[in-house]
This record gives C-alpha cells, structure tokens and sequence, in this order.
C-alpha cells in the first residue's frame, strides 16, 4: 500500500508540474476532445503539448506495455492515474477507437509486427482509426456481412459497402470486417487493416436527425490490402470482432456517467434552471439520479472485475445496455428540465440547439454498437442461459 | 470493488450456513406456521453468535470481530436471499452502531456477543419514516427523564430486551439538534407494547410512553446530540438493509429464472419466450447495479467518507426498487402458482415489502440523494 501511495504522489506532483493549466478547465464540448490523427487540428498549443508529454511517458494508454507505447502500469497504478486526473481535472489527452477498441484487439490477436507498429502508433495520437463493421444488409446480424476479400496471392481485393463508420471521413486507417469465404456464416470472416487512403476507398457523410453527421457511408471498389494486415488468423476474424464489441460496449456504456456538466448529483443538467420548479419533474430527476449514482458504483466495480479477471464474458452486453438507456434518460430530463428553452435549434442563446440535438443523437446509443435487444438477447444466452435464447 | 480474500472467506461459510440453518423452511414458515411470538428462532440466533456473527460489527477490544458494513453486508445479502428471520439487521448491525463508544454499550454488547440479548430502535412516530420530525418528549425531572409519547414500526420491538429511543429533550419537530436517544429496558413502567404481525410474518410493535421515568445513565450519548449515534445506526441500517434487498432480489430472480427453465406452455419451456427472456436480462443488469450500489455505501461507511450518507441513500432506493421489481416479476412470471401460499415466491413479495419501507422507503431515499444535491 505504502508503494502504490507513493506512485499517487509522484503522480500528483507530474501532473501538476505538466498538465497546462488550459487542459484542467472543464470540456465545453465535443470539439474539445483531441482525436489525433495525420489531419487533427489542435485547437491549442496547451492541447497539443499535453498530448506530446502524456504520450511521451506511455500514459495515454497507461495499462499498455512500454515495448507498445504504454506505460506499464498495473491495474491498480492505472487507477489511481486516473482518480488524480479526475481530482486535478485533467482531460483525456487523447481519445481514439485506437485506444479503446482496436489496441485491446491488437494485444489479444495482433502479431509482433502489427503490435509494434500500429499500437505504437496509436499511443502517439498519430493515426486516427475508424470502424468498419456494419452494413446496409448486417445490422443487428452483423454476420451476415457480405464485403469480400479475395485472396490474390500477394493481397486481398477488397468490394463492398459499409454503414455507420463513425468519422470515416476524417480517419486515417480503418479496421475492417470482410468476408473471405462464403461457406460459413460465422466461420467466413476476417479482420482487415487498410489505410483509408488506399485507391478505391470513398466515403459519404450521413446527416441524422440532430443535424450531425458523425457516421459515414464507405464505399470499396477494388481496394488491395497487403496480406500482413490481416489481424489472426482468416477465417477467424469474427473472434476478434466478438472480443472488440466487448470493448465497444465497455466505451459506450460510460457514456452513463454523464459528462460531469451540471448540478444534480449524477450530472443532470437543470440548465439554467438551478432548482427544478416542478415537483413532478425534480422527482423525475431524484429518481433518475439514484439509477446514475448507482450505475456508477457499478462501472467502477465493473472495471475492477474486468481488471480482476472476474467479469462474465457478456457483462459488457449488460453495461451497455443499462448505460445507454440511462444515457436516454438524461437527455428526456435536460429537455424537460429546459422546456420551451431547449427546442431552439439554432441559436447562439442554445448554443447552435446543443440540448436539442445531443437528446437526438443520443437515441442512437441504444442501437449502436448493437442495439438494447441484441445485448439483453445475449446477456439472456450467455448469462442466464435461458433455452433457445 | 473486489471482494478480499479474508471477505471472500466470509462469504463462503455464511452462505451455505443460510441455506441450511436458515432456510424457507426450518425457519421462516416454521415459525410463522407455529405463531411464534418473536417471529424468529432464539436458537438459530445463538448459533449466529457461535459463528461471531452477533459480535460482527462489535470491535475487538470489546470482544467482536471489528468487521465492518463490507462484512455484515455480505451476511444481510444471504439472509436476504433465504428470508431467514432473525435479529442481526436491528440488533447486530443498527444497535451496535449506536451504542458504539457509549457507556451503554458495556452494559449491551456482552449479551448480543452471546447471541441472548435482542436491541430494537424506536424511531418511527407516523406511517412514513422522517427520523428528524421525532417529537416523542423527554422531559427532565430530577437527575432523569420522563418519556411521553408513542413510537412504531420497532421491529422486534416486543422481543427486545432493550429498546433505543429516539426523544426530544429540546427544540422542535423538524431539527436534528435536540434531539437524544435512549435505552429503555424491557417491562419499563408505563411502557406500553402492542406486538403487530406484518404481512411477512416478522413482529413490528407500536410503543407507547406514559410517564415513562429513566435514570440519566439510560442516555446512548450525549443529552440533546441524539442525532449523532441515531446517524450512525441510520446509515448503517440502510445500507444493510440494502444488501438484505439485494438477497431477496438475487433469491426471487434464481427461483424465477429456475422456473422459466422447467415450465413448458404452448409445447415451449416459457424461457424460450423473449417477452420473457428480455425482462428477465433487464432484471438480471438491475440486480448487478443494486448490489454494487449497496457496495459502494458500505464501502464509504467503513471508510469514513463524506459521501456515504449520500451512496447509503442511494442504495437504499436503488436496492428497494430492483426488489420491488424481483418480486413482482417473480409472481408474474410463476403464473397462478406463484399466487399460492404453497410456493415460496410470494414469500419474497412480502419480504419485499417490509424491508423497502424499513429506515426509509425509495422515495424518501430519492427526496434525500435530491437535499444532499441541492436541489
């Protein structure tokens, strides 16, 4: 103990001594999250010097090996990091589909090469990745997906289409689901890494209806991939796939916590509302409050099973479902807590309909990434091992 | 939130000594079948004492474990799931907190060691639990009190050998200052005790006061900080009765989702169903949620944190509504049998019911998160 409390104060002391004081003041948005990538445009010289001396210590992927960029910390080093970056305030210096759901992929599946190169890269903020796994035809059946690889014998062709990539259009790489066999559903799929620059790789942004468009529809016409980006064996990829949703509903079901805007105890935002007026709806938010306060004590000890060892294969199935309709929740309440106030859609009062549009948007967490009724479908399965489920 | 080795250890003596010595049957409804008076089993709470159970809160220069909310969590959580009836929650887990460091507790501790003395608390004055709008009066006479008023909802109360109080020695309704706490010893004169039976066989009394007269030395305390060990017991009745919701919730769900495995309508095990399969998963995230909220406060209480008054409301609601919702989908999902007296689910129900309403249902427990915010 008397190490660990040590290494919390070594830590305290850095970071206070390198994270800029701009980087400890609270996000505004979305747009103050750094993503890294050849075409990121730091918003700041504070944004991109923190990203340089966390990357440099290995702790924008503190939990990784040092010989991949990380830091070597353990579960419970990584912890405390993480409380006293919490404490001083400090944001993410990098968030990426690299860190959270390709880097664990690659640890689990990648070759020696593959780990060397891309996760390294990933730890620097250097590649921006994104995801290729749905398709106009394999949504909640993601197996059913029909882009092909052909093997050419130094390469795979790649034909076929994609839906729902997020930030396709700004990524610089992307991790893929491809079918390279058409004599097994489950047993014909393979993980492909290609860069997003290769002849042959289009993309078209989607307008939803919160007016974003951060999901894409990307197009492959003839691409060639090398055949050392294949990641396992082929054939085999809907293994990795499996253990990579894991992680995507593990980062998606944080999204519960709420964004630490706001006064009620879990992050409901009462806007300018400092005191709910209607009783009925401060009852709604207390209500809510004790479903957020206790899902977090569930993530934290979600977390710790994870890091134990401990956790059921499909819990992740579990988090994401409860923390995407608690996600929901949240917004229904800033919306009624704001009334008329939060319909605005565009002006500068609302922030360009900031309440509005993150309440639209946030009805697509319960679909993305599996929606709520594939994940209790599978917590049904693999959990309570119901018959025929 | 990973359980320790020693708490591991723990986990799996009591577990498979609740369901054997404290099973549905042997003890819940035998005693409710034969009209024991107690609504419990005096034998099975001496063996509790005989594995250090009683004692679990008690420290160690006085004689007990010197566990924590952690460890009698653990305990609660199977008793909750065997319905086993017996004192630990009032007695072991609510009293020992509010004696703790008085001089009363010489006087009670070695008899809840031995597992022969039973303690209540008297807190409740209306139908709905507000432990600040105490109002029952303690009237300074002499070099003592004399106590007027009335008090329900003392579970066990008939039982006990001593009953804690909650009076006001002065300002009003409503304040938390003014108030302090008693111990009041069974066969008091002018104490007056109506036994009730509740819907889940367990004994709740109303009190009532009439000139009451009490020795200074029956202070728990300090006169007019009543509030402080009334605090202590408060917390960690909550949070404990929390974990004892989370037993009754991972009891009720096993038993259901046991039955949509054997169940066969329309030619199908109902299991197959996914009207059924859906809600069962939901209720299986709930209960997960539940129990780490119940965790985490008992993890804040035996730390010391300023948060724990804040999580052992929140553990209180949380593990009150996903028991609500065990039971009530427990009874549905059994169908008629589930309606019968024959069959154990309904036992839950009731349990259910009387425990979310124990130290503050979920609405008071919400209202509370909601104060403790500021809104």
């Amino acid at each position: 103990m008397a190490v660990l409390e040590a290494f919390r104060a070594e830590t305290r002391a850095w970071l206070e001594a390198n994270c800029p004081a701009e980087m400890r003041q609270p996000m505004r948005s979305e747009k103050d999250l750094c993503w890294g990538g050849r075409h990121f445009e730091f918003q700041s010289d504070a944004q991109k010097q923190w990203l340089d001396v966390m990357a440099s210590r290995g702790w924008t992927v503190p939990d990784w090996p040092k010989d991949y960029g990380g830091g070597g910390l353990s579960p419970a080093e990584a912890k405390i990091l993480k409380e006293e970056m919490a404490a001083l305030g400090c944001r993410p210096p990098l968030t990426s589909f690299g860190i959270s759901m390709l880097g664990p992929a690659l640890l689990k599946y990648g070759n020696e090469d593959q780990k060397k190169r891309f996760l390294t890269e990933i730890a620097r903020g250097e590649i921006r990745w994104c995801q290729g796994y749905s398709e106009p035809g394999a949504g909640s059946d993601l197996a059913g997906l029909q882009t092909k690889a052909e093997d050419k014998g130094d390469h795979y062709l790649v034909n076929g289409q994609k839906v729902w990539t997020s930030y396709a259009d700004q990524a610089d790489w992307i991790f893929c689901l491809v079918r390279t066999s058409s004599e097994s559903k489950h047993g014909g799929i393979s993980f492909l890494l290609f860069d997003m620059e290769s002849p042959g790789v289009s993309t078209k942004p989607i307008l939803l209806i919160s007016g974003y468009s951060p999901f894409c529809e990307t197009f492959f016409d003839d691409v060639e991939v090398p055949k050392d980006q294949l990641v396992g064996e082929v054939n085999k990829g809907w293994d990795v796939a499996k253990y990579l949703l894991g992680h995507e509903r593990e980062m998606i079901s944080g999204m519960g916590l709420g964004s630490g805007i706001g006064t009620g105890a879990s992050g409901v935002v009462l806007g300018p509302v400092a005191k709910p007026d209607e009783p009925l709806l401060r009852a709604e938010i207390a209500a809510f409050d004790v479903d957020a306060l206790a899902f977090a004590a569930m993530s934290e000890r979600f977390i710790d099973q994870l890091k134990a060892g401990e956790a059921h294969p499909a819990l992740p199935s579990m988090m994401k479902y409860a923390g995407t309709e608690l996600n929901k929740r949240r917004n229904e309440l800033i919306m009624a807590a704001g009334g008329s106030d939060a319909l605005e859609w565009e002006s500068e009062r609302s922030k360009g309909g900031k309440s509005a549009r993150d309440w639209l948007r946030s009805k697509g967490n319960s679909i993305e990434g599996g929606t709520s009724e594939v994940q209790l479908g599978i917590v049904a399965k693999h959990i309570l091992r119901l018959p025929g489920a | 939130m990973i359980l320790t080795e020693d708490q591991r250890l723990l986990q799996d003596t009591v577990r498979p000594f609740m369901a054997d010595e404290g099973a549905i049957k042997t003890q819940l409804r035998h005693w409710r079948d034969k009209g024991c008076k107690d609504g419990f089993g005096h034998g099975l709470w001496k063996q509790f004492a005989e594995l250090g159970l009683t004692g679990i809160l008690i420290p160690e220069a006085q004689g007990g474990a010197g566990l924590g909310a952690v460890e009698s969590g653990l305990v609660l959580e199977e008793i909750g799931r065997n319905l086993t009836p017996s004192p630990f929650l009032t007695t072991a887990v609510a009293a020992v907190r509010a004696l703790e460091g008085s001089a009363q507790a010489e006087r009670w501790f070695p008899g809840i060691l031995a597992g022969e003395t039973i303690a209540a608390l008297a807190i409740d004055e209306g139908r709905h639990h507000d432990p600040a709008k105490v109002a029952l009066e303690a009237r300074r006479q002499g070099n003592g009190f004399v106590l007027n008023g009335a008090k329900q909802f003392v579970v066990q109360g008939g039982s006990a050998d001593v009953v804690l109080v909650a009076a006001r020695t002065a300002g009003s309704p409503g304040d938390t200052e003014g108030m302090t706490l008693f111990a009041v010893e069974k066969g008091a004169s002018g104490l007056e005790v109506d036994n009730a039976a509740l819907a889940d066989s367990s004994k709740a009394a109303r009190l009532s006061f009439e000139n009451v007269a009490l020795d200074a030395d029956a202070v728990v305390g300090e006169v007019d900080g009543g509030w402080h060990p009334l605090s202590r017991a408060l917390n960690a009745g909550r949070a404990g009765a929390a974990s004892e919701l989370v037993g009754v919730a991972a009891g009720a769900s096993d038993m259901t989702f046991e039955y949509l495995k054997q169940r066969k309508q329309f030619g199908k095990l109902i299991g197959e169903f996914q009207a059924l399969q859906h809600r069962a998963a939901h209720l299986y995230g709930e209960i997960e949620i539940a129990r780490a909220a119940a965790l985490k406060a008992a993890q804040l209480l035996d730390a010391g944190d300023a948060q724990a008054e804040l999580f052992a409301s929140v553990a209180k609601a949380k593990a009150g509504r996903v028991s609500a919702l065990a039971v009530q989908e427990g009874v549905q999902m059994h169908g008629g049998i589930g309606m019968t007296d024959e069959h154990d689910i309904g036992l839950f129900m009731k349990r259910e019911a009387v425990l979310s309403e124990l130290f503050g249902s979920p609405r008071y427990h919400a209202n509370r998160v909601a104060e403790l915010s500021g809104y």
